[in-house]
């Protein structure tokens, strides 16, 4: 067997990611997600009465709730995979690798275990967040006056 | 109409960073911080304030939205009291989702087990 058949072979039997597929997951998915955040504001907003700015913080308090207490209870890596980026660019992404960082590093001590790999995944979202806004604001002022 | 946005803008927000994370190398990590900045950049050129008013809770909901509320929670700080509420005022609207991240967090990490 020569090189090129060889690579045919493993072509053949290599798994197919299916790209598209993926890219229709992670859309349904996340679609799904900002579709029952637009209802919980508007439910708050008609039950109890708040601002839409007050529901929106009620409603961002309540996902990242549910998404820590999911992934606690161990089955929200599960959905993870399976929904692709579907759950990773909701905030939900955001309060899982909080919480499984926080769950992993738990038996390591709560100082040098659970405190100091806290933000391990989450601290370069706060990061670059920080320090984009940062500039872009001095660009503003700057361009602005 | 609001809730057909939402589940467009989301869900286009989400299917851009599945094609980033199946066509590059890029890590969940990376894709993450990348749309954080996109967040921060779309409120620069006044984009993102107009995603909400489409969308609600859809533009609300996902990571870029973080983003979002540091430049203009920092913009409203210099407005207020110059380059000093940059620095004091960057965090007040994202606090909610910091603090509840870190609250939630540590009271499930200190109660449940971790399962493998």
């Amino acid at each position: 067997m020569n090189k090129d058949e060889y690579q045919k072979l493993v072509k053949k039997y290599e798994p197919k990611e299916n790209k598209f597929q993926n890219v229709i997951y992670a859309f349904l998915i996340g679609g799904l997600v900002g579709f029952i955040a637009e209802g919980i504001i508007v439910l708050l907003m008609n039950f109890f009465d708040l601002s839409r700015l007050d529901a929106g913080a009620w409603t961002c308090l309540i996902i990242i709730f549910t998404a820590s207490l999911f992934t606690a209870l161990g089955f929200f890596d599960n959905w993870m995979t399976k929904s692709k980026a579907g759950l990773l660019i909701p905030t939900t992404g955001f309060a899982h690798s909080v919480t499984s960082s926080a769950l992993d590093y738990k038996k390591e001590g709560l100082i040098t275990g659970l405190g100091s790999n806290f933000f391990k995944l989450a601290g370069s979202v706060i990061l670059y967040g920080i320090l984009s806004a940062f500039i872009l604001v001095i660009v503003r002022v700057i361009i602005g006056g | 109409m609001t809730f057909i946005w939402a589940f467009l803008i989301a869900g286009t927000f989400c299917a851009i960073g599945q094609m980033i994370l199946d066509n590059t190398k890029l890590t969940p990590g990376h894709v993450t911080s990348l749309f954080t900045v996109l967040g921060s950049i779309l409120a620069f050129f006044g984009i993102y304030d107009k995603l909400i008013d489409l969308a609600g809770g859809g533009a609300t909901s996902i990571i870029s939205n973080f983003g979002y509320m540091l430049y203009t929670a920092a913009l409203e700080g210099y407005e207020n009291m110059g380059i000093l509420g940059v620095f004091s005022e960057m965090l007040t609207k994202s606090s909610t989702a910091i603090v509840g991240s870190i609250i939630f967090a540590a009271i499930f990490a200190l109660i449940f087990k971790p399962k493998d």
